[in-house]
């Protein structure tokens, strides 16, 4: 790995975001919205559930630990998308710089991106809610370190389908995070779902962070295996989306999709 | 020899975008693709830069297969231009330079800039976005990107296509300039016969993925027995004939 040339590739998208306030105020508009409604809703709920009542905020710290997961997989998204959009896509694969390092330089500045987004949102949330997701504890590192890599997996799976399919797969970017949503059980606890798709959603490394959450929130306790456990299989995924990524990399050299990849 | 191409094919599923090749380029010689839209210029320049993968046939830098090379190792060697692949439009044209230098691990990094767009006039417009040039200034900023890196091999795919003539005119000239001071070996795809004349030291004619002849420009215009190379050109894209 060349630090230098992932340096560089990520300054190319902070200087995006440098040259451009509306960009900024987009990156924070819409967690900044989310956090608004889910905090009138979580304390809706907090005075009218049971479930609900002895722990303010934990559907606004839901919201949030989810938006967390969002933002890092849009931004991953969106940065492959400027490439192609700019028409830049030519220039970068045949720059010298590894596919490892693109993926690495991607990864590494989703974070950035994604904390410009949320960082605000979250320090709203505090006097406005008095909800902090900080109240997590030193747990929060770990939980946000397995949303962050199965937020990047998604984003790796998603520009993967960009290598094969071209910039028409760019919807499916759009739409991805929502169809694991349902399955996260990110508001409510796994019980709800039928047994068959239970057994789906425990594959999934959201189930047991949004559980974690609920147990820190609600019962007081950590159980660190289970945050163990959302980490080993968000680094599963995690493999799984380079390992696709990689593959439809060649894929696309074999069909000659990244000479004329573009709007 | 320093580039050498044999039997390269690329077929994409039933169509043969390109033939089994074969051509070689000299060390520091200026080598002319032509061949009518869609002869497979651009694939062979894909394989070259290994953006395509080709379905047959190798291609050798110094007698070594390039697949043998690291990737990061032989695209440092490499720099390609063309008007169809555009620099982040939002950067500026700097800040564009400067990525690009630091991707292709340039050292002294603010020199090279500082030479590569005074050379090609770029530094009026050195603080504004890229996208909101004129084609004849992205065109320059294009180039000076492919250049920052000293290429030993330069690939210009239609580096004029669009410009008027007088900064088509003043981007042949830099070429010329530069391939006469810098040790470069140029691949050019070019409809423009007077660039190609002006610029390359042999031309490769393609038609349908096939290479139909090659030649010093004078030596394919005599043996074609035409006035000049656009006639040749055109001879050789109509005819179903292989010379």
């Amino acid at each position: 790995m060349n630090f230098s040339k992932i340096y560089a590739l990520g300054l190319r998208h902070l200087y995006l975001i440098m040259n451009s306030f509306p960009r900024v105020l987009d990156l924070i508009y819409w967690p900044t919205v989310q956090i608004f409604l889910w905090g009138f809703i979580s304390k809706f709920f907090t005075l009218n559930s049971e479930y609900y009542s002895n722990t303010v905020g934990v559907i606004l710290t839901a919201a949030i630990l989810y938006d967390f997961l969002f933002r890092a997989s849009i931004s991953f998204n969106m940065m492959f998308l400027e490439e192609i959009w700019s028409r830049n896509f030519t220039n970068l694969f045949i720059a010298p710089i590894k596919i490892r390092e693109i993926i690495a330089a991607l990864t590494l500045t989703a974070i950035v991106r994604t904390l410009i987004g949320l960082v605000p949102a979250v320090l709203i949330a505090i006097p406005l809610f008095g909800v902090s997701v900080l109240k997590l504890g030193i747990p929060l590192i770990f939980l946000l370190i397995s949303l962050y890599l199965f937020g990047i997996t998604l984003g790796l799976l998603v520009t993967s389908g960009l290598l094969r399919y071209g910039p028409s797969f760019e919807n499916i970017a759009w739409a991805s995070l929502f169809f694991l949503a349902p399955l996260g059980c990110i508001y409510y606890p796994i019980e709800i779902l039928p047994a068959s798709l239970q057994i789906i959603a425990k594959a999934l490394p959201l189930v047991h962070i949004f559980e974690e959450m609920r147990s820190i929130l609600i019962n007081n306790s950590v159980n660190y295996f289970n945050i163990l456990k959302s980490i080993s299989i968000s680094i599963v995924y995690f493999s799984l989306g380079v390992i696709v990524f990689y593959i439809s990399y060649f894929g696309a050299k074999k069909r000659g999709t990244l000479i004329n990849m573009g709007e | 020899m320093f580039i050498e191409i044999k039997k390269l094919t690329k077929l994409y599923n039933d169509y043969l975008a390109v033939n089994e090749i074969d051509f070689q380029i000299d060390k520091n010689k200026t080598v002319g693709l032509l061949g009518p839209n869609g002869c497979g210029k651009t694939t062979t320049i894909g394989m070259m830069l290994g953006l395509v993968t080709p379905t047959g046939g190798e291609i050798l830098i110094e007698s070594k297969n390039i697949n043998s090379f690291k990737r990061d190792e032989i695209l440092k060697r490499f720099n390609f231009a063309s008007p169809y692949i555009e620099l982040p439009k939002k950067l500026t044209v700097k800040q564009n330079l400067e990525i690009y230098g630091r991707l292709y691990g340039i050292q002294s990094l603010e020199n090279r800039i500082d030479e590569i767009s005074s050379d090609l006039d770029i530094k009026s417009f050195f603080k504004r976005k890229t996208g909101e040039l004129s084609s004849g200034q992205k065109n320059r900023v294009s180039l000076a990107k492919s250049l920052i890196n000293k290429p030993e091999i330069l690939l210009l795919d239609e580096p004029t296509a669009s410009l008027d003539p007088d900064i088509g005119d003043f981007i042949r000239s830099y070429i010329h300039e530069y391939k006469e001071k810098n040790k470069v070996t140029i691949l050019l795809a070019s409809h423009n016969m007077n660039e190609v004349e002006r610029l390359c030291d042999s031309i490769i004619m393609m038609r349908k993925g096939k290479i139909v002849d090659k030649g010093t420009c004078a030596e394919l215009i005599k043996k074609h027995g035409r006035n000049n190379l656009e006639e040749t050109f055109l001879k050789l894209a109509r005819s179903n004939d292989e010379f």
